[in-house]
């Protein structure tokens, strides 16, 4: 439970310590694959005097650099784990390794093909080395200027997260129950103290999904106890997998939202559903409640809501963490989608990109070391692997 | 006279909140009279509720489904002896802000057994919300529209007005089923219910949802205007010349 104590997302950084970007995350290749190839048709701008030539350079160029580019992204790709244990200098210096290296690799390879002329090579590695130092600090800067972005996130989390309005409330519904109901009480003011050391610790760190999900588990059954009947949730978790690592308070805050927007404004009773399950290397979570076209009274409060989760999802996940809301008939959905991350998978080891659990259903000989997994979300519940 | 209890009603959506304020008020009767008169979800039970019995305090929480606090005390002012009210509220809202913290007018959730009582004790000496005092608070439009009738307090749900039309002293609210009398300012309701009506001419606003269509007609002496068609209603309203425009507008946007 306490895994994310030695993981290490991947912009997770103190002002001391550096770290090189997430070599295997899609918003990290795309980015370098643009840059490259914007300093190709830069190149080929400065070069040609004439318009019509420009376009036929760029071509030129981008071909010319598109082997060793897409060699070296493989190699990152492949060793980005091993990379991101190493300290910044060293990993720097080898991410400048690789790229001579591939070029070397890469010239010999098509010299024989297209003759290259005298001293190509010399002068092809050091552009080469050149593009690599500003792409590394680039990324270098980038993350300085995000982890601040992290910080305030933090901060937001503290004022903004939990409506004043549902800690009030809750403090009143349980004087109401202390008379009469002490147990009760007891177990209210537990759950209420449990939501906000959460809220208050540092979140900067990925945490397991099963405690997010009993920190809703929580949230909720405060909420019951104000909303009462009115408040009906449901659970589909069947195929979950509880060792996913997610940012905390991705979807509790969803959640409120939900209640917030959903059910208070009913006077009948509401289901918030609640659904999350992996596919396709990602972790999804899908969460509904009852929509009425109310003039969008409240419109503003749930926005920010859902730019604060979506901001963190794309902090820790860059483009592969996505937010998405619709409506959908007469209820309203939010969509969460992530990376599937595990505190074994994202501490570097090789097998970084694991099949995750519904391929180990789908029956390649059970060999996963997955099959089944118990967590502890309030009732025990059995998530097949 | 002096023994008379405090008529009390509790209005609020959550059932223990309901139960906390029932306990302090216990909690007050030993010190001051005190009946309670019932107990209401929302501002709309709590108007039924009033028709029956009387209170002469209300003690009511802001935000509530169907019909919220505020809206609750614009239609109290229609009943023929408003009890005076006061709003229980969790947190600081930005809708009280107009008002005096040290007034009575509302009381913090959790309330405290002294700040309660000290609210009650002073209920006897105050007077009801004013609806200049209603117009400082920054409140959304309304959901209904209240009419006294023989001395009762009628709702009409905003949605089902298909007109509304001044008339010497009144304006006239049409439903698909009958007419009521209101006696408010039309370019008030104009301001408050905003794009749910289309001015179409200098005394009357349509629903939107309610235009069937436009009718160019020719009068006796030859001049032409528009009708608007209504859905529902048997009846079609004239469009005024300076109003023309809203034709092309809403033919365009139904096309």
């Amino acid at each position: 439970m306490h895994a994310a104590s030695d993981m290490r997302p991947i912009i997770r950084h103190n002002s001391a310590s550096l770290a090189l970007p997430d070599f295997r995350n899609l918003g990290t290749i795309l980015r370098i694959l643009l840059v490259v190839n914007l300093m190709a048709a830069v190149a080929a701008l400065v070069r040609e005097a004439h318009w019509d030539r420009v376009a036929s350079a760029g071509f030129e160029l981008a071909a010319a650099v598109e082997p060793q580019l897409l060699a070296v992204l493989a190699i990152l790709y492949a060793v980005s784990p091993r990379l991101s244990r190493l300290p910044y200098a060293t990993g720097a210096a080898v991410v400048a390794a690789i790229t001579v290296v591939a070029g070397i690799v890469v010239f010999v390879l098509i010299d024989p093909l297209v003759p290259q002329p005298p001293g190509a090579l010399l002068r092809q590695l050091i552009l080469a080395l050149l593009v690599c130092m500003a792409l590394l600090g680039y990324f270098h800067l980038r993350a300085k200027a995000l982890s601040p972005a992290i910080t305030e996130a933090r901060l937001q989390a503290l004022q903004a997260r939990i409506r004043p309005h549902f800690l009030f409330n809750s403090i009143n519904a349980v004087l109401s129950l202390i008379r009469r109901e002490p147990a009760r009480a007891e177990e209210a003011l537990e759950d209420l103290a449990d939501l906000f050391r959460v809220l208050m610790r540092d979140n900067r760190d990925l945490a397991p999904l099963a405690d997010e999900v009993q920190l809703c588990r929580q949230y909720l059954a405060l909420e019951q106890l104000r909303l009462g009947e009115r408040l009906q949730v449901e659970w589909h978790l069947q195929s979950m997998p509880a060792d996913a690592l997610v940012p905390p308070l991705v979807l509790q805050p969803l959640l409120e939202n939900a209640v917030y927007h959903g059910i208070e404004p009913l006077t009948s009773a509401g289901v918030v559903s609640i659904n999350i399950f992996y596919k396709g290397g990602e972790l999804h979570a899908i969460l509904r409640n009852p929509y009425r076209v109310d003039g969008g009274k409240h419109h503003a409060g749930n926005k920010m809501a859902l730019a604060n989760v979506r901001e963190r999802l794309a902090l820790h996940f860059d483009a592969e963490g996505v937010l998405e809301s619709r409506v959908k008939a007469d209820a309203y959905e939010v969509h969460v989608r992530m990376p599937y991350r595990t505190a074994g998978s994202a501490a570097g080891s090789a097998t970084g990109r694991q099949p995750g659990p519904s391929r180990a259903v789908g029956g390649n000989g059970g060999a996963h070391h997955r099959s089944t997994i118990r967590v502890d979300v309030g009732k025990t519940e059995v998530f097949r692997g | 006279m002096a023994d008379a209890p405090l008529r009390v009603l509790v209005v609020d959506d959550e059932a223990p909140a309901r139960r906390r304020l029932r306990e302090l008020l216990d909690d007050c009767s030993a010190v001051l009279p005190i009946a309670i008169v019932g107990e209401a979800a929302n501002g709309r039970e709590a108007l039924d509720v009033l028709q029956a019995v009387a209170a002469d305090l209300v003690l009511t929480d802001i935000r509530m489904p169907d019909m919220d606090g505020i809206e609750l005390a614009r239609h109290l002012l229609k009943l023929p002896q408003p009890p005076v009210l006061i709003f229980t509220t969790a947190f600081h809202e930005h809708a009280l802000q107009a008002f005096d913290v040290n007034a009575v007018d509302y009381l913090m959730k959790p309330v405290r057994m002294q700040r309660l009582l000290a609210a009650l004790q002073k209920v006897p000496r105050l007077k009801p919300l004013t609806a200049t005092r209603l117009d400082q608070l920054p409140s959304t439009a309304r959901r209904f529209l209240s009419v006294t009738e023989r001395s009762r307090v009628v709702l009409v749900p905003v949605e089902d007005v298909v007109y509304l039309k001044a008339e010497l002293k009144y304006i006239t609210i049409r439903t698909v089923q009958r007419e009521y009398l209101l006696e408010e300012s039309l370019t008030r309701l104009e301001e408050e219910f905003g794009p749910r009506f289309v001015r179409v001419h200098r005394n009357c606003l349509v629903a939107r949802d309610f235009i069937r269509g436009f009718e160019r007609r020719v009068g006796d002496e030859g001049d032409a205007h528009w009708e608007v068609l209504l859905r529902d209603v048997a009846e079609s309203l004239p469009v005024s010349r300076r109003q023309q425009f809203v034709v092309r507008e809403i033919g365009r946007e139904n096309q």
